[in-house]
């Protein structure tokens, strides 16, 4: 993994430390400290800000959790998180992306960073930053700099062939999320369908090098299961693996 | 090596967060100030005057200074020129996001003059000067840099808000040039004078009170693309 954007402290150090162990090529376990940080990116509508609220409220007992939005509207997403996730106010961050959500979480990513880090000192331990992007295209995904691991979210109602088009998110996400699974005998849609087209897209890098394990897919329904708990498990287990300051 | 990270620091797509910002322009153009590229070349001139001269002087200020001292008493005299609560920690919060991105950019020991400024980080005119004294950037350039970001950044805005044709856009750019020019090296002169004189509040203190009182407007919108 290259490394994070500089703090201070590694700064401080000057090139020499900054440039030593860590090598590009190697984006297994994350080799930061402070929290886990994942990104949650998808199309408008999908659901994105619902599996967010969902995974606080999940999580929130056994976690210190804290989200930053990237939203044109301040209030919208921030207020949902708070009815809906349990969530203080004040744990939640809005970052204005100036009308390019892939801008933000992908080229310029210093204004995330910043709310991050705004976050992580005024609840210091925390277990979990989720980062969630404005609604954007199949391809916007989130830098490496700002996330450890990132969840993309599409919904059946976008159609069946949503995951056959690929994109980066559909291709690359380390989750993804299919949403609205209840919603598929209206649209119609076939899951069925969705779940071979995805477990194909994912089962190879881009340039068609198969991958040793495919990459997850996990379809949820939240109507129907309004906590996520399969995502929240996939959460755990990298809250495990990545060996949170706070549970320590 | 200098040219080329001059280059690398004015392009507008350099990751220090300035692309959320719009410089006053989101408000121009809800209030139908600004609606076209004749309206955007003027909103540019009055930006070039004020803020923009204050902002290379500053730039050009800080990219002299090899203390923090100096440095802390540069930013003071940034921090009370600027009326609106909103632009000041608007201002800091960038010039944060800038320092970081240069640590990662240029890591040498000349950015930590900025460590031991006080809590919130540093306004980002001075900044931007100390990022350009650490890439071996010249002060003139520095001037000049300052310029140019607080000349993108409302033009990078037109571009999405407004959907004007980019060509046109980069020509009224490109018309605001030699005026840019000219803008630089009156900040630089004007930084110079205050250095001799060991004098910062001689630094030019012009702004646009239209602007300020549109900032405190502004962050009080539900919706809005830009963080200014």
């Amino acid at each position: 993994m290259p490394p994070k954007a500089a703090k201070p402290a590694e700064a401080a150090k000057g090139p020499a430390a900054s440039e030593s162990s860590e090598t590009p090529g190697a984006p297994e376990a994350p080799a930061r400290r402070g929290p886990l940080r994942i990104g949650v990116g998808g199309p408008v509508g999908a659901g994105k800000t619902s599996l967010v609220a969902a995974l606080c409220r999940t999580l929130g007992e056994e976690l210190s959790i804290a989200v930053v939005t990237n939203d044109a509207h301040a209030t919208e997403d921030p207020a949902f998180l708070v009815e809906r996730g349990s969530l203080d106010a004040d744990r939640v961050a809005a970052v204005q992306t100036g009308g390019s959500p892939h801008a933000a979480i992908r080229d310029d990513i210093a204004a995330n960073l910043e709310a991050i880090e705004s976050l992580e000192s005024a609840f210091n331990p925390l277990d979990l930053v989720l980062i969630e992007s404005a609604g954007g295209g199949l391809s916007t995904t989130f830098s490496r700099g700002l996330i450890d691991r990132q969840i993309f979210v599409i919904d059946v109602a976008a159609g069946e062939r949503v995951p056959r088009k690929g994109g980066l998110g559909i291709t690359s996400a380390d989750l993804l999320v299919v949403n609205k699974t209840d919603l598929a005998p209206h649209v119609p849609a076939d899951l069925e369908v969705m779940r071979r087209d995805a477990a194909a897209r994912r089962a190879t890098a881009p340039g068609g090098i198969v991958r040793e394990t495919p990459l997850p897919t996990l379809f949820t329904s939240l109507s129907e299961h309004p906590g996520a708990p399969a995502v929240a498990d996939w959460v755990r287990g990298l809250i495990v693996e990545h060996g949170s300051p706070a549970v320590a | 090596m200098t040219r080329s990270a001059l280059l690398l620091l004015a392009d507008s797509r350099f990751p220090a967060g300035a692309h959320a910002h719009s410089g006053g322009l989101e408000s121009a153009v809800a209030a139908g100030r600004v609606h076209d590229t004749a309206t955007l070349h003027a909103f540019l001139t009055g930006r070039l005057h004020t803020a923009a001269l204050v902002a290379a002087s500053f730039a050009a200020a800080a990219c002299h200074c090899e203390n923090a001292e100096t440095l802390a008493e540069l930013d003071h005299e940034y921090d009370i020129r600027l009326l609106s609560p909103t632009l000041r920690s608007a201002s800091r919060r960038l010039g944060k996001q800038l320092l970081r991105t240069a640590r990662a950019t240029w890591p040498v020991p000349r950015l930590n003059l900025l460590a031991a400024s006080p809590d919130e980080g540093s306004h980002h005119p001075v900044v931007l000067g100390v990022v350009c004294a650490a890439a071996g950037i010249a002060p003139e350039d520095a001037a000049l840099c300052a310029v140019q970001g607080a000349l993108t950044v409302p033009a990078d805005a037109a571009i999405r808000l407004l959907g004007l044709d980019p060509g046109e856009v980069s020509g009224v750019l490109a018309k605001l040039a030699p005026p840019a020019d000219r803008t630089a090296s009156k900040a630089l002169t004007l930084a110079r004078m205050a250095q001799l004189k060991n004098d910062f509040s001689m630094l030019p203190a012009l702004g646009s009170p239209l602007l300020d009182l549109a900032a405190e407007d502004h962050a009080t919108w539900e919706v809005r693309l830009f963080a200014t």
